[in-house]
């Protein structure tokens, strides 16, 4: 298994990939986005082999460290992390010496000295692995800081788009829900300005950024609106978000009840979108809530076809990442 | 050691008196002895100020010493160094330090720290509650007979309305005036910076302008039914200005203040100027640095005089205060050293007139907290009376670099930044205190 999966699909395009870490997609070129999807269609051919498994990264260590509750984004970096042959170690901030009040710089340093080269790192405060990612020569890979950036999820929702229509050039993206809040949107609405789409963020006042609107020179146009029925018109993508009960509760809707009235996707808004438009989801899904059951399991929904692809894509990143540093 | 000294042939800036003239300065006896053209002094130190402007000491409505409680961020024998450096002759002490200084004991104690301590003339501000916990009032009488020149609860708004009317009532009845941190808390989570373009770009809780615009007028209103004096601690936002102006076209008894930082800096800071955001916790204060727009309008509020006073909100911390997630790191600046810096800076670049900085960091704080009446000639330059005069090159070069400052606290968010004008020389009670390096005499 000497041959990497990267090397069997080749980029053609000559770019290499020189981050230490991956913290947001704001940043990341068209070209470093190409690079990390076409090694993810070779990622996916490795996950498709009846021995799913490569020992690209044998004698790589991959920590995962989170400090927030996670089942898809921590098990699919595991289960990519050991696909590349990597060790792995997880640690949670309960049962760890964070309990014990040991700070973020601490604690990955103390990774970076027991021999890890990537930390994998989810954070309840937005900024979190910046701050780490200053403090440690290992890797930092962003998985989800606060309210601010998933940066794989969106290139996994990036491959999935892409598999099915190609190109996002030119396409038209909706995102619905709570977008103040969601670091899904903020990251998505980077990679998918850069690839030429359209990108509609859409949302009750009270959950939409205010006076950020994401740009991106060069790139598409990212609209901001309330009105979710005219925005899912010709839609190519529909993206739902995740609506926390919470929000009732702090006064920024006035009940689930009004929220789904308004912007539930179910299958009459559907109706509405581009034929065969892609429904996705980052998950976890409030079925009945952001999305009506019959269409979050429907022909046109993508969503466990987005946790497939979680890994392949996670695959990619670690192993240029991690190949790179090794360099 | 009161030698005397000649501050010869600088630009004298006295705002109080109206004086703006090449002229000499003659220090002697504790206080500035003369000043006029051509004077002579046999066997006077000669400064040679030529170039330079020639102020009274500059005079702090608003710093966090540390002592007692937090000695780890600051004591009063570093931070007042550190005052005396930056040219503050004259500070007020903010109550936040523990024990807080809600009644006459804890006061006394302090005071004797400060009587042991200080480098520079220290007038302490008391509690408007105990504890500063917003519940029930502090001892105001006994803190006004103990020395205190005004009321706050420093960074924790008085939020209950009834609460801060006894107070402001309480305080009118004894002259002081109320320095008010201007927020409502309730109309936001924890916001770590001003909600905007940037906090929304960053995902950080934000404060709304509407939360300190909302609590300015309120205590506007409060101070009008009461007939008390009220001073704006640091406002920050186009609104407040605003405000403030109308209180005082109405004849109200409103004063205010602007932060060197917020005069200099905007919410930008936070997001650094680097490809990748910084959520740089040296650019975390409390309120907020602002939008542009805010920050012109603070430029324009001071140029016209609604605006009284440039006070530093010195707020030293340890290095771990801030090496932390930003919503989790301390609010404040470390501004002693570096806030005659960003003030001339501004000046050179044509925002501000110089004239009206010299009386924002003079006369006009001890007008709002009557500190002349307890310091007689504290922020002018009147012969035979004032004590204390500063001498500042405007035209001087530096870089900032906290890690030599004598401040405990290295949290800026200048770092590396280049200023123009410069603290050349410090005298107070008549004596040559302070000198920067390489300023010839």
């Amino acid at each position: 298994m000497l041959d990497t999966p990267a090397r069997e699909t080749g980029t053609g395009s000559g770019t290499t990939w020189t981050r230490k870490d991956l913290l947001d997609t704001d940043t990341l070129s068209r070209e470093e986005i190409d690079l990390v999807l076409q090694t993810a269609r070779g990622m996916k051919e490795v996950r498709s082999r009846p021995v799913a498994k490569v020992s690209t990264l044998r004698g790589v260590t991959v920590a995962t460290l989170f400090y927030e509750q996670s089942t898809r984004t921590r098990a699919s970096f595991e289960v990519a992390a050991k696909s590349l042959g990597a060790d792995v170690v997880n640690l949670t901030a309960s049962g760890s010496s964070v309990e014990k009040g040991e700070s973020l710089i601490d604690t990955v340093r103390t990774l970076e000295a027991i021999g890890t080269d990537v930390i994998v790192m989810r954070h309840f405060r937005s900024g979190a692995p910046y701050l780490a990612a200053r403090h440690t020569g290992a890797s930092i890979i962003n998985g989800g800081d606060g309210t601010h950036a998933h940066p794989t999820q969106a290139l996994l929702d990036l491959f999935t788009m892409v598999s099915h229509l190609g190109s996002v050039e030119g396409r038209r993206v909706v995102i619905v829900g709570d977008i103040l809040h969601s670091r899904v949107a903020r990251s998505n609405a980077w990679t998918l300005l850069r690839l030429g789409a359209d990108v509609t963020l859409c949302g009750p006042a009270t959950l939409l950024p205010r006076w950020f609107v994401p740009e991106v020179p060069g790139g598409g146009r990212c609209t901001v609106t309330t009105d979710f029925d005219r925005a899912i018109e010709g839609a190519d993508v529909v993206m739902a978000l995740r609506m926390q009960k919470e929000r009732q509760q702090r006064g920024l809707i006035p009940s689930l009840r009004e929220y789904i009235a308004g912007y539930q996707v179910n299958a009459r808004r559907l109706e509405r979108a581009a034929p065969g438009a892609l429904l996705m989801h980052p998950g976890p899904m409030n079925e009945g809530v952001e999305l009506s059951p019959d269409v979050a399991h429907g022909a046109q929904s993508r969503i466990e076809e987005q946790v497939a692809n979680g890994v392949a894509v996670r695959m990619a990143l670690l192993y240029l990442i991690a190949a790179r540093s090794r360099a | 050691m009161n030698d005397i000294l000649l501050i010869r042939g600088g630009r004298v800036l006295d705002p109080a008196a109206g004086l703006d003239a090449v002229l000499d300065v003659l220090v002697a006896d504790g206080v500035v002895a003369a000043i006029g053209p051509a004077l002579d002094a046999a066997g006077a130190r000669v400064l040679d100020a030529g170039g330079c402007i020639v102020a009274p000491g500059f005079v702090d409505l608003h710093a966090h010493l540390r002592e007692p409680g937090f000695e780890q961020k600051g004591t009063i024998a570093t931070e007042t160094e550190a005052a005396l450096r930056g040219g503050f002759t004259t500070v007020c002490a903010m109550p936040n330090t523990r024990p807080a200084p809600d009644c006459g004991p804890v006061l006394e104690s302090i005071l004797d720290l400060l009587r042991r301590h200080a480098r520079v003339r220290v007038f302490p501000i008391g509690c408007v509650t105990r504890e500063r916990a917003g519940k029930e009032l502090a001892e105001l009488a006994e803190l006004a007979a103990g020395g205190v020149v005004a009321f706050s609860d420093d960074g924790s708004p008085v939020s209950d309305p009834r609460l801060m009317r006894n107070a402001l009532a309480l305080a009118g009845t004894l002259g002081l005036p109320l320095s008010e941190h201007c927020d409502t808390p309730e109309m936001h989570t924890n916001g770590a910076m001003n909600e905007g373009a940037v906090s929304e770009r960053l995902g950080l809780p934000g404060q709304p302008a509407a939360a300190e615009a909302t609590a300015v007028a309120r205590n506007i209103e409060l101070a009008a039914a009461t007939g008390a004096r009220l001073h704006i601690a640091h406002v920050t936002t186009a609104r407040a200005v605003e405000l403030v102006a109308e209180a005082k076209a109405r004849g109200l008894p409103v004063t205010c203040e602007v932060t060197p930082s917020h005069l200099f800096l905007t919410e930008a800071a936070v997001a650094g100027n680097g490809q990748e955001p910084a959520y740089d916790t040296n650019a975390k204060i409390n309120p907020p640095l602002r939008t542009e727009a805010d920050r012109r309008a603070l430029l324009r509020g001071l140029e016209a005089g609604v605006i009284d006073a440039i006070a530093t909100d010195h707020a030293p911390h340890a290095v771990e205060d801030k090496l932390v997630e930003f919503e989790d790191a301390a609010f404040g600046i470390s501004c002693f050293e570096s806030a005659a810096g960003t003030v001339f800076t501004l000046a050179a670049r044509g925002e501000l007139r110089i004239e009206r900085a010299i009386a924002a960091l003079t006369s006009g704080p001890a007008a709002c907290f009557g500190l002349a009446e307890r310091s007689p000639g504290v922020g002018r330059l009147e012969p035979g009376v004032s004590r204390d005069v500063v001498v500042i090159d405007p035209a001087a070069e530096w870089v900032v670099d906290p890690t030599g400052w004598v401040s405990k606290g290295k949290n800026t968010p200048l770092g590396g930044h280049r200023l123009t004008g410069a603290v050349r020389a410090v005298i107070i009670d008549g004596t040559l205190r302070w000198e920067r390096e390489g300023a010839s005499v």
